[in-house]
């Protein structure tokens, strides 16, 4: 066991987990964060997303260990003093998730994109979303809510 | 208190003094069509309506949410009638019953289609009572008085009262046995743009689905299984499992060794540290040639004819010109987004289970046989499902679960990776299809032969059900073609194997159709018509897929010349009520194909939710076109050789095509949206593949050919 610091939606946390464990299950079933999702355990699907630093990263093949220090944001930590994320509300706005199990995956790969650059083209797009896989076939309707975003100051 | 009971109608359970108006009513449960049983006319209360006097309307949906939109429909259909304020909607999932909700098996298209009617008379009942009580406080006359955006407004004098407070006094008013439902051109909800209810959860991270669920005392566990069909546990050893950290106990049970631990990677390290020999069975040998093979032989069988006219043979020849060719499909996966998944906990007397399941009533069978418990003390929580494309008919996750919590006694969360999710599935089948065809010297097709060679999924479920051969579900989208054809015949050549396989969104139709749509198309460049024509001239007798051909034809532009590179394909269908045309244009590149626009039109007689109607279409669009373009489960040494998305890769967004829907309202029956959007996507894209580069693809996936 190992015991790792780290802050999770701006609250700090220290874990007492085996070190190699994936940051995935430390935070659904440690934290009890279940937004973040499962979807392959390789890397290949993005359902499991999340912000380290800043940057999009895969909780499923990131070991707690690596995390120590690091500053972690989930889908649950998105909203600001009682408002959504614009991304949220773009999302709502357009109405994109069916099923929804990808779909936090997908806001934390838009919110990081809209970070990078305010007003993406479809092609950041295609580059920055190619790795999230909805099986529910949603994707026509991610580009619409990030373009509505990036229109409404998603970049926050 | 029950006061009133009509089988046809109402059954009003409660009412007055504070539980405001709850009504139930029956639904015809004909929802069985998806597995192939015989409909079930029974009436039974499927859908629970509930209005308080904070004036909130609770409406209980027997249906599982995966996305195609029962937490949002079956309110829109309700508050249309009973004139509610959309805003003052909730729901609630329901529970499995045994009877009290009809069947609650999600699948077939059946959602709209079924409660349609029901949804609307109960929405108009309850309004009914609502203005009858209001009425009475007012005494004044009823016909002075209506409803509207959830309050009842008497005409004269502007007066008005909300539900909330009329729902006691409605609670005593006698059920209406025939209230009136309104004329669909006064429709204020159906037939418009409404966001889905569970959109905001699920856009939060709030929405929950059966892995979030937690429950006090809970172990997380991790199943191994053969992984060679129909192959066991021989022997293991624990040792090792038992000695990684957060491991807390092992236990067998009849289809393998579940490793239950603290967490979820506990049990997941736990079970890959498993030392077991494998009695693989009778299938360790099988593979996907040898299954390609077998289908071949068999197709020199004579077929068991479910569908015939004219004189087949004779046609056959005596056309101007004849085609014949053979078509190939693959098996392929479901692979909902969320890995199948079950928390169950058996105690001595009780059974309590949350699963994203699309037949919850199955679940609660299953768990009353393993546990020896009867069914009312089985209680099954239905969750959000993470996709379901038809993977959540089967419970055999819910058998394990149950069966490992009964083992260990304690409440377990199994959780499938989404290597035993690839692995076991119940994968569409693969099939062979021979197909020859004759059109006479005016262009005409006079003659249609079609064989079908496959494994029946009615055969797998129960063996020797079919005496002579003949499942004739595994004809549907070959028989009962929409086209005028003077001369046919459709038959089937039973070929079964190992391979689990069960109904994947459409079922037999996303094969059958993909043959039928392409060969089409083939005879249409044997006569040398333009492919739209060809199709017209035939569906006289079909004038619902007739208008959408045209229709899509039109907002495509078929007749406009396209750019170089670029081809354009049509295939139309019709099915669970619904008639769908796809025009598709492609592009094919250094051997790559890409699909750049889908143009769908669809007659589902009314579009009641436009939305969820657009998104239907469009996922069935990408998942038929994944299936097409790279789908395939390969079976070698009685396994699934594909165990995840880097050997199964799914569409991404920079594959996807514009998607444009059009919605033709005839007005006509209802049909379902589901699953009509995916036959005839694979057929239109090969068609366009053909008219952009001249080769014809009849063996999927596409990846391999071009
Ligand atoms: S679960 Fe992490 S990428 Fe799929
Ligand atoms: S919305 Fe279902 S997987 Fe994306």
């Amino acid at each position: 066991m190992a015991s790792i610091s780290l802050s999770v939606n701006g609250k700090k946390e220290t874990i007492d987990v085996q070190p190699d464990t994936p940051l995935l299950w430390v935070l659904r079933d440690t934290l009890g964060l279940t937004g973040t999702k499962y979807g392959c355990g390789i890397g290949a699907c993005g359902a499991c997303n999340v912000h380290m630093d800043g940057e999009v990263t895969r909780s499923c093949a990131t070991p707690v260990l690596s995390c120590d220090g690091k500053s972690i944001v989930t889908i649950e930590g998105l909203e600001q003093n009682g408002h959504l994320h614009p991304v949220q509300e773009a999302w709502i706005k357009e109405d994109v998730p069916q099923c929804g199990y990808c779909q936090p995956g997908m806001i934390m790969s838009a919110t990081a994109l809209l970070k990078k650059r305010r007003h993406p083209t479809d092609a950041d797009i295609n580059d920055a979303l190619s790795g999230n896989l909805c099986r529910c076939g949603t994707y026509n309707r991610v580009r619409k809510a990030i373009h509505l975003a990036a229109k409404n100051g998603g970049a926050q | 208190m029950i006061s009133s009971v009509n089988r046809r109608n109402f059954l009003k359970v409660a009412g007055g003094a504070g539980a405001g108006l709850v009504l139930s009513f029956y639904l015809p449960s004909k929802n069985h069509e998806f597995l192939g049983e015989s409909p079930n006319e029974s009436f039974a209360p499927n859908v629970w309506l509930r209005i308080d006097p904070s004036g909130t309307v609770t409406i209980t949906v027997a249906k599982s949410e995966m996305g195609q939109g029962p937490h949002t429909y079956f309110p829109m259909i309700v508050a249309e009638e009973l004139e509610a304020d959309w805003k003052s909607i909730k729901v609630e999932q329901a529970d499995a019953h045994p009877d009290k909700y009809g069947s609650q098996g999600t699948g077939g298209s059946t959602g709209v289609r079924t409660s349609w009617e029901n949804l609307r008379k109960a929405g108009a009942t309850a309004r009914e009572m609502l203005i009858a009580a209001a009425a009475t406080r007012w005494n004044v006359d009823r016909l002075s008085c209506y409803a509207e955006n959830g309050s009842v407004i008497h005409k004269p004098t502007k007066r008005s009262f909300t539900y909330g407070q009329l729902a006691d006094d409605a609670g005593k008013v006698p059920v209406p046995q025939n209230p009136p439902v309104k004329d669909p051109k006064d429709f204020k909800i159906v037939g418009t743009w409404v966001p889905q209810l569970p959109t905001a959860d699920r856009s939060t991270g709030k929405a929950k689905f059966g892995i979030d669920t937690k429950v006090p005392g809970m172990l997380y566990a991790s199943l191994v299984r053969c992984p060679v069909f129909g192959g066991n546990v021989a022997s293991f050893d624990a040792t090792k499992a038992k000695a990684v950290p957060g491991v807390r106990t092992i236990v067998q049970i009849d289809n393998g060794v579940a490793v239950l631990a603290d967490s979820t990677w506990a049990a997941m390290q736990g079970r890959d540290a498993l030392d077991i020999k494998w009695d693989n069975g009778p299938n360790a040998s099988l593979d996907s040639d040898k299954i390609r093979k077998m289908f071949e032989e068999y197709s020199s069988k004579e077929g068991v004819v479910g569908e015939s006219e004219g004189e087949i043979a004779k046609a056959l020849t005596a056309g101007a010109k004849s085609v014949e060719a053979v078509y190939e499909l693959p098996y392929i996966s479901h692979s909902p987004m969320e890995p199948m998944n079950c928390v169950a906990d058996v105690k001595s007397g009780s059974c309590e289970i949350w699963v994203p399941s699309q037949t919850p009533q199955s679940a609660q069978d299953v768990a009353a046989q393993i546990t020896g418990l009867p069914k009312e003390k089985v209680t099954v929580h239905v969750t959000m499902l993470g996709g379901g494309f038809g993977r959540r008919l089967d419970n055999d996750y819910v058998e394990e679960a149950v069966k490992i919590s009964k083992a260990a006694s304690v409440p377990v969360q199994l959780l499938w990776t989404r290597e035993d999710d690839m692995m076991h599935d119940f994968y569409r089948p693969a099939s062979r299809h021979h197909l020859s065809g004759a059109v006479d010297g005016s262009g005409k097709l006079v003659a249609w032969n079609h064989k079908m060679i496959g494994p029946s999924i009615g055969e797998q479920r129960s063996p020797g059900r079919f005496k002579d051969g003949m499942d004739r579900s595994a004809l549907n989208g070959a028989t009962e073609m929409p086209y005028s054809i003077p001369n046919y015949a459709v038959s089937y050549v039973m070929a079964n194997t190992a391979v689990p396989i069960g109904a994947w969104r459409s079922v037999y139709r996303s094969q059958n159709i993909f043959v039928v749509e392409s060969f089409i198309d083939e005879l249409a460049h044997a006569a040398r018509k333009d492919p739209l024509e060809f199709r017209l001239q035939m569906l006289d007798k079909s004038p619902r897929l007739k208008k959408v051909v045209e229709t899509v034809a039109e907002k495509a532009g078929w007749k406009k010349p396209l750019p170089k590179g670029l081809g354009r394909g049509i295939a139309c269908a019709s099915c669970f009520g619904s008639h769908v045309a796809e025009v598709a244009e492609v592009s094919v590149e250094k051997g790559k194909v890409r699909v750049h626009r889908m143009v769908v039109a669809v007659d589902c007689g009314i579009a009641v939710a436009p939305n969820t109607l657009e998104a239907q279409i469009e996922g069935a669009i990408v998942l038929a076109l994944t299936a097409a373009l790279k789908g395939e489960i390969t079976i070698e040494n009685g396994r699934a050789k594909q165990s995840n998305f880097d050997a199964y890769p799914l569409m991404t967004i920079d594959e996807m095509p514009k998607v444009e829907v059009h919605i033709v309202n005839s007005y006509e029956a209802l049909g379902g949206i589901g699953e009509p959007g995916v036959p005839p996507a694979a057929p239109a894209v090969c068609n366009a593949i053909f008219s952009a580069t001249g080769k014809r693809i009849r063996r999927l996936p596409i990846v391999k050919l071009v």
